[in-house]
Order: C-alpha cells, then sequence, then structure tokens
C-alpha cells in the first residue's frame, strides 16, 4: 500500500519548462515518476524531457490523463494553477511555490474541495513513496523504503530527519511536506489518517512548528484514533514572539502559537517529543524495537 | 508589513471612515502650526510601529495650546518603551483634535487562521486590551466568521445600540472589508471607534497589517513602508533575498530552509548559548549569495561564534563552502566558524574549506555541533 502516490501514479508538471520546473520535474522521472506531460502557457506544442508540454491543463489532462500536477508556477499565478488543475479534474495537486497571498490561497482551496481534489501545499517539499515515487524537490538519494511515516511543515528539517533514519537503517513508508502557510491544503490530520490505515507504516514522525495550532489539533486526533507509535519534533522553542520565522506561517502571535504548548499538546497525546532535533533518528528507532 | 497610524487612516478616509481631523509633525518646526491647525483640546500621538503606546506615554490630551507644544515636544525624538515592540524612536507625531467621547467601542477584521476565514469582531469595551477583554469577558466579544457573504448588521446589532447607530457602525464594518480584501490586509483594528456627543461615529485609532506575499500587486502600499522601523540589518538582507531576522543572542547562523534554520537555533540554546539571528539562505542558494549571506552575519560585532548548518538537496555543499571560504578571505573573521555540512557533493565542499588554509571546524552531525558550542 501506498500514500496518495504509487509506482504507477501519472504526473505532469505546471510550470514544466522553468528552471526549477524542469529541474525538478527530471529529478523526479529519474526517481520512477511515470511523468506525462507538462504545462507552460505559450509553450504548446514543443517537448522537454521527452514529454509534450501543453498550453492548458484542460488540453494535458485529456491528452495525458494525469493522476496528478506538480506546481512551479510563480506565486503571482499560483492559486491560479491550483484552480486551473482543480477545475480541469487532476485528483492530486502539489503545490511546491512558496509566496502565495493568503486571500488567494482561501480560494484555491475552495476550488480543489469543490472538486474532489487533494491539495498538498503550497511552500512544501512535496511528497516521496520511496523506490516507488516522487513528486516534489527533495534529495532522492537520502530516503530508503520502510515502514516510517513521516509528515512535516518543513522542507530541509525533514531532510535531516529522514537522513537520520536512513542512517539508522529505518526506512519510510512515506515523507510528505504538507507546507509551512498558514493555509494549506492536506493538514497533518488528514495524513495521520493515512499512515494509521497504512499497514506498511509502523511509526510515525511528526515535524511541526511555531504558529497556528495544526499540532494542537494533531494531538488531539492522535489521543482519540492513532495506535501507532508517534515521535515529534516542533522547532522553534527559541523564537521571538510576532516575527514570522521565514514561513509565512511561522509566526508566534499574542502568545498563540509557541512550540512549548504544542509540544505539552502532543506529550499529553502520549507522542514522544523529541527536544533536540538530532534525537528524532534514534527515538524512532526506540519506539519500533 | 505594519504601517502607522496616519497612514492607516489616510487610507480609511478613502473608504469612507470618518476620523477625527489631525496634522503630521516631523520636525520641532512644524508643531505650533500643526496644533493651531486643530485647534485645542487635541491629542499628541507618537508614530511608531508598537501597540499600548498610550501606556508607554506616547499619547497625551493637551487642554490648552502651551500644554499641546509640551507634551509634543516632549513626545517626538523619545524613545517609547512598550511592552508590545522593545524600544522605538518617536521620528513622526500626530496632532489630532480630541472629540467628546460618549461610548468606546472596539471593532476589526482579520484572517483567521485556525478557521481559515476572515473573522469580524466587535465590542461594547474599547479602548481596553482586546486580549485581556478576550480573557476576562469574552462573552462581551461578538464575533462572526465570514464564509461567503458579508452581512454586519446582524453582529453589530448585538451591542444594541439604537438602529441609526447599529447602521453607522455596520457600514464602517463593511467600508473596512472592502479595504481588507481590496489592499490584502491581514488585519484591520479599530481601537477604540467611539460613538461621540453628537452621535458621529469616529475612528480614533487606526491599525492595518498587510499580507507581505501579497504586496507584489499593491504598489501604493509598499510606499507606505517607513524604513526607519526596520533593522538595519534586516533591510540589507532583503536586498539580497535572505531571510534574515536579527535576535539578542552571541551565535550567528547561517541556514538552509526556514524550519531546520529554527531547529538550529534551538539547537544553540541545547548547549546553553542564543542565537544571533535567523538567516534562511534559501533552496538555491548561489556561492555569491552566500558570501553576501556571510558577510550580512558578521558585520554583527557581538559574535562569539559562527554556526553554519546546511542540508543541500538543491544547494551544493560546495557552493556554500566556495562562498563562505571567499567570504572569510575578504573580511577579517576573528571568532571560530563552525560548519555543519550534509547531502549533495558534501566531500567537495569539505575539501574546498580544508585546502582553503583557513581554519574551520567541521562537525558531523548536530550533536557534536552542540559540543563543540558549548566548549567556545
Amino acid at each position: 500500500m501506498a500514500i496518495f502516490i504509487n509506482e504507477n501514479t501519472k504526473l505532469i508538471v505546471q510550470g514544466i519548462t522553468g528552471k526549477e520546473g524542469s529541474f525538478h520535474a527530471k529529478s523526479c522521472q529519474e526517481y520512477g515518476t511515470k511523468l506525462v506531460g507538462g504545462v507552460t502557457p505559450k509553450k504548446g506544442g514543443s517537448e522537454i524531457l521527452g514529454v509534450p508540454v501543453f498550453n492548458s491543463v484542460k488540453e494535458a489532462v485529456k491528452e495525458t490523463m494525469p493522476d496528478a500536477s506538480m506546481i512551479f508556477v510563480p506565486a503571482k499565478f499560483a492559486a491560479g494553477a491550483i484552480i486551473e488543475a482543480a477545475d480541469a479534474g487532476v485528483k492530486l495537486i502539489v503545490c511546491i511555490t512558496e509566496g502565495i497571498p493568503v486571500y488567494d490561497m482561501i480560494k484555491a482551496k475552495k476550488a480543489a474541495a469543490a472538486n474532489g481534489a487533494r491539495l498538498i501545499g503550497p511552500n512544501c517539499p512535496g511528497l516521496i513513496v520511496p523506490e516507488k515515487s516522487k513528486i516534489g524537490i527533495m534529495p532522492s538519494s537520502i530516503h530508503k523504503k520502510g515502514n516510517t511515516g513521516v509528515v512535516s511543515r518543513s522542507g530541509t528539517l525533514t531532510y535531516e530527519a529522514v537522513y537520520q533514519l536512513t542512517r539508522l537503517g529505518i526506512g519510510q513508508s512515506a515523507c510528505i511536506g504538507i507546507g509551512g502557510d498558514p493555509v494549506i491544503g492536506t493538514n497533518f490530520i488528514d495524513v495521520l489518517k493515512e499512515f494509521q490505515a497504512d499497514s506498511q507504516t509502523q511509526a510515525i514522525c511528526l515535524i511541526g512548528e511555531i504558529g497556528g495550532s495544526a499540532e494542537e489539533e494533531a494531538a488531539d486526533y492522535i489521543k482519540n484514533n492513532v495506535t501507532k507509535p508517534v515521535v515529534s519534533f516542533i522547532a522553534g522553542l527559541s523564537a521571538p514572539e510576532g516575527k514570522r520565522m521565514g514561513h509565512a506561517g511561522a509566526v508566534i502571535s499574542g502568545g498563540k502559537g509557541t512550540a512549548s504548548s504544542k509540544m505539552k499538546a502532543l506529550t499529553d497525546a502520549g507522542v514522544f517529543v523529541c527536544k533536540n532535533p538530532a534525537d528524532l533518528g534514534q527515538t524512532i528507532k526506540s519506539v519500533l524495537v | 508589513m505594519k504601517i502607522h497610524e496616519y497612514q492607516a487612516k489616510e487610507l480609511f478616509k478613502q473608504y469612507g471612515i470618518e476620523v477625527p481631523f489631525s496634522v503630521l509633525c516631523e520636525s520641532r518646526g512644524q508643531i505650533e502650526q500643526a496644533i493651531k491647525k486643530t485647534g485645542v483640546p487635541c491629542v499628541i500621538k507618537a508614530q511608531v510601529h508598537s501597540g499600548a503606546r498610550g501606556k508607554a506615554g506616547g499619547v497625551k490630551l493637551a487642554k490648552d495650546f502651551q500644554s499641546a507644544v509640551k507634551f509634543a515636544g516632549e513626545i517626538l525624538g523619545m524613545e517609547l518603551k512598550s511592552s508590545q515592540a522593545g524600544i522605538k524612536k518617536v521620528n513622526k507625531i500626530l496632532v489630532e483634535q480630541a472629540v467628546s467621547i460618549e461610548k468606546e467601542l472596539y471593532l476589526s477584521l482579520t484572517f483567521d487562521r485556525t478557521n481559515e476565514c476572515i473573522a469580524f469582531l466587535v465590542s461594547s469595551c474599547g479602548g481596553m486590551d482586546i486580549e485581556e477583554t478576550a480573557k476576562i469577558s469574552p462573552e462581551k466579544i461578538h464575533t462572526c466568521l465570514i464564509k461567503d457573504t458579508f452581512n454586519p448588521v446582524e453582529t453589530v446589532k448585538c451591542l444594541g445600540f439604537e438602529s441609526d447607530i447599529t447602521e453607522k457602525i455596520a457600514r464602517i464594518a463593511q467600508n473596512l472589508y472592502n479595504l481588507l480584501i481590496e489592499k490584502d490586509a491581514s488585519l484591520v483594528e479599530i481601537n477604540p471607534l467611539v460613538i461621540t456627543g453628537n452621535k458621529e461615529v469616529k475612528a480614533l485609532d487606526a491599525k492595518i497589517n498587510f499580507d507581505d506575499n501579497a504586496l507584489f500587486r499593491h504598489e501604493d502600499i509598499i510606499a507606505l513602508k517607513d524604513e526607519q522601523e526596520e533593522n538595519p540589518y534586516e533591510l540589507e538582507a532583503q536586498k539580497y533575498g535572505l531571510n534574515y531576522i536579527k535576535l539578542d543572542g552571541t551565535i550567528g547562523c547561517m541556514v538552509n530552509g526556514a524550519g531546520l534554520a529554527m531547529a538550529t537555533m534551538d539547537v544553540i540554546r541545547l548547549a546553553g548559548k542564543d542565537a544571533a539571528n535567523f538567516l534562511d539562505v534559501g533552496g538555491g542558494a548561489s556561492s555569491e549569495k552566500i558570501e553576501k549571506a556571510f558577510k550580512l552575519l558578521i558585520s554583527d560585532r557581538n559574535l562569539e561564534a559562527v554556526f553554519i548548518n546546511i542540508f543541500g538537496g538543491i544547494l551544493r555543499c560546495d557552493f556554500l563552502a566556495e562562498g563562505v571560504k571567499n567570504a572569510i578571505k575578504t573580511l577579517d573573521v576573528k571568532c571560530p566558524v563552525i560548519v555543519r555540512m550534509e547531502g549533495t557533493n558534501k566531500q567537495q565542499g569539505a575539501e574546498i574549506l580544508n585546502n582553503s588554509g583557513l581554519r574551520f571546524t567541521v562537525v558531523n552531525d548536530l550533536n557534536e555541533a552542540i559540543e563543540v558550542i558549548k566548549n567556545i
């Protein structure tokens, strides 16, 4: 069983002819992902990485029947790109783009929901089911197939955790970056649900950060619904209030969204909370035994 | 992005929200003229990006001309110390006509993160700290989550005013909502919104925050940015597209990715020290960008050490090493530089640093980094 994607998932890339888009489309293709096409307005009819480029998602859907789309469109147009993919009937939309205005995202999220599409991101590294399929920008080489599910609001911090796991010989069932923005398509609970139901997954690594209340909600969900061991790290224990720490969503405001509140909620829900990110790998190892 | 009260009030006027007559002063020479224009009594208000200005002595009511001149002279140029924003120098003051106040209200529209929609809040407990009110008597704050269209009247009715006042407040709420949406504001707040002796409804204060991600489509808002309110290091960093926040500690750090940058700050604290900054050089940084970032980092003179923590996925370790080497060559770096690199081209990166003839402490993982930082 694989989560959201598997070796048969057919992928198109919106913004495939851009620098980032082509670089990562190639990396996904090399990993084994079935890349079937790309979309760049006004570049329809050309070809890149051995696949056709279309002017619109609608055309791409008609010709290639993709299961998923990965978006590298600039922030100004990215919400429009999500809506275009949803309207064209793509059922899994992974938006890598960072910096989308929040009111645009509210609209885009509604459009995805109205069309029954799952949106992952934006402002995320995407997702990978090791040794099967990758729709994202994570470095392929650090991943290994296995039984730990990783879900995170961060990019490089997730690579750090995955790298520790792989070095200890612990593989991953899936690694899913849900994104660092205040409005995101798929949240912790959506992914926890999948990990709990997935027979391959035996432990869960949840990486959160300051801002919002997603970790507190996840803790509540874990308490009542997750029987598999969960290990967590929350970034930003030393972050000051009122400052946006890189991610648009990583800000403590009015005393809310602190790392300590999240760590407490998770600890109370029976989650193993690491204070030191360097301990994530070893802690997962200890719960798997 | 934040703006000043006087700028927010200009926007209010554009959206048909009444504010008292006021004059802005940026120098002492303008004070008397301004007070003559507004007349007395008037209110002198420090224009700084901070809440709780009144408690900090930045807002004063003057009953006659002499005291107005005195207060204005005191507030302009003062170092305002507030609980919300630390110490800020007052470079501008607003001289505003005082109005007769019958009732003080609170009104705001804000992006509600938990519900992923806009929330409308109104309360008859204006003028006070709204967070306090929310704690002590939450029933006094009436909230409406705006899922589709905005219909403020029903919520405003909860305040229990006669119909013409209710209508006036609802109209203000509607205008404020239009402002919020059209200008991509994440918060618009009036505290207090007052009912005057003549039954007029006026915004005595004005606060607006904007979504930084949406500034690209609002040139008029970008023009309102006051660079004097920004940290000079942070301004410099913005020029190079670096994500930098100045902090109070002594360990400078440079990291790729926001989550890892925050985690690195946490690791520094586990070692008993504090980070001097947050610095995310981003995913695809070039060696030039790394060099700029490093220069910025060490321009902070209070550093005990620099910790570079890079997980190279997209960012290649050899690019990083090249940038750091070039930066250190041209600068006089006195403090130790600790480097942890992982990922793409790690070997080449390490070779560049080892062959540079410069002194680095290369560590293999975060636990080793903690040990090294502890012993500085």
